[in-house]
């Protein structure tokens, strides 16, 4: 999202894409380092730790995966909590099919690299489907080379990576989901912005109540009804996903 | 342990492939439409304060508050992506490094 807003916004760019891309994949990256290490340390083995990153191929439900292993909570609640996360994948599949078209041949592909954060990229370039096809697969295919080299990083130093803190990793996933959230927060009219700000608080502040009382994940799962609540209330607010 | 880890990554899988195979003219309902530009909003708005403020189910003040202060000064001042994401980072483990944080 390098300088959204103002003069430097640039939708349509696709080195601009592309590094925006690559900036994402290597700040998911270098988080996938605690997940490989977090993954062995909950006790599946390197090679079960790969597999989750190659096919589950998203960063909560994984964390959630291993976290549920790991505190002896058993495989069906593990199970069962990595898709409650994931669910979210669906809407965003939904929301993409028409932007993406994909065809039979790579919708396989297309549904792999359907995250948070290829999502998040091609709703952000919205002005053209070109663009917003260029930010989704840049985004996903960035991300999931960096995460699962992350992920082979970690799982293989296991316990000297165990703590991302250190390196104040663990801060620098908050920044880059709030470097996406920016353009969205301040890229409208005044009062569409001061609508976006609103949501985003009262999203925020749902997800922080709820913390102590949910599973790890499912905060941001609910916030999700603030949406929800705001789309019924806002009924005539508007943001189109792709305008071509 | 490796049922559970193929079950777990065929279901989240299915999740997004299914999302394909649903008709697309469920979108074209203004309400779905509408709702599918504030959603990353929230959800965003509630990773960022969810991966700042807490440890498993607990709520924590570390020095990821002060990263993400970074960060917003660095949007503020429109540096690129990795640049946000670099002094963020940066500041936050210079800050647990001088002790004055955890």
């Amino acid at each position: 999202m390098a300088g959204k807003g103002g003069s430097r916004q640039d939708d349509g760019d696709t080195r601009t894409i592309d590094r925006n891309a690559l900036g994402i994949g290597i700040a998911t990256g270098a988080y996938a380092l605690s997940f490989g290490a977090i993954s062995v340390a909950s006790g599946l083995s390197v090679v079960q730790t790969q597999t989750l990153s190659l096919f589950m191929f998203t960063g909560a439900s994984q964390f959630a995966f291993v976290g549920v292993i790991g505190a002896g909570g058993g495989a069906v609640i593990a199970i069962v909590t990595a898709m409650l996360l994931g669910a979210r994948n669906s809407l965003y599949a939904l929301s993409l099919g028409p932007v993406l078209s994909p065809s039979r041949k790579t919708v396989p592909l297309t549904a792999l690299l359907t995250i948070d954060e290829s999502t998040a990229m091609a709703l952000s370039y919205n002005k053209s489907k070109k663009a917003s096809r260029r930010a989704f697969f840049a985004t996903g295919i960035s991300v999931y080379v960096f995460w699962n080299i992350g992920t082979a990083f970690g799982s293989l130093g296991a316990s000297a990576l165990s703590d991302p803190g250190v390196l104040g990793l663990d801060a620098a996933i908050p920044a880059g989901f709030l470097a996406l959230l920016w353009p969205r927060l301040n890229g409208g009219s005044k009062s569409e912005n001061r609508k976006m700000w609103a949501l985003a608080i009262a999203s925020a502040a749902v997800a922080m109540v709820l913390i102590p009382f949910l599973r790890p994940g499912l905060p941001v799962l609910f916030s999700a009804l603030v949406a929800v609540a705001a789309s019924i209330l806002w009924g005539e607010t508007s943001r189109p996903i792709v305008e071509d | 342990m490796w049922a559970s880890i193929l079950i777990a990554s065929f279901g989240t899988y299915a999740e997004k492939l299914v999302g394909y195979m649903l008709p697309h003219h469920m979108l074209e309902r203004e309400s779905i439409r509408r709702m599918t530009g504030l959603l990353p909003v929230s959800l965003l708005a509630a990773l960022v304060a969810v991966q700042t403020f807490a440890i498993s189910q607990t709520l924590f003040i570390d020095a990821r508050v002060l990263g993400l202060g970074v960060a917003v000064v660095a949007l503020l001042l429109r540096a690129p992506f990795l640049v946000v994401i670099i002094a963020a980072a940066a500041s936050t483990a210079i800050v647990r490094w001088l002790g004055w944080l955890p």
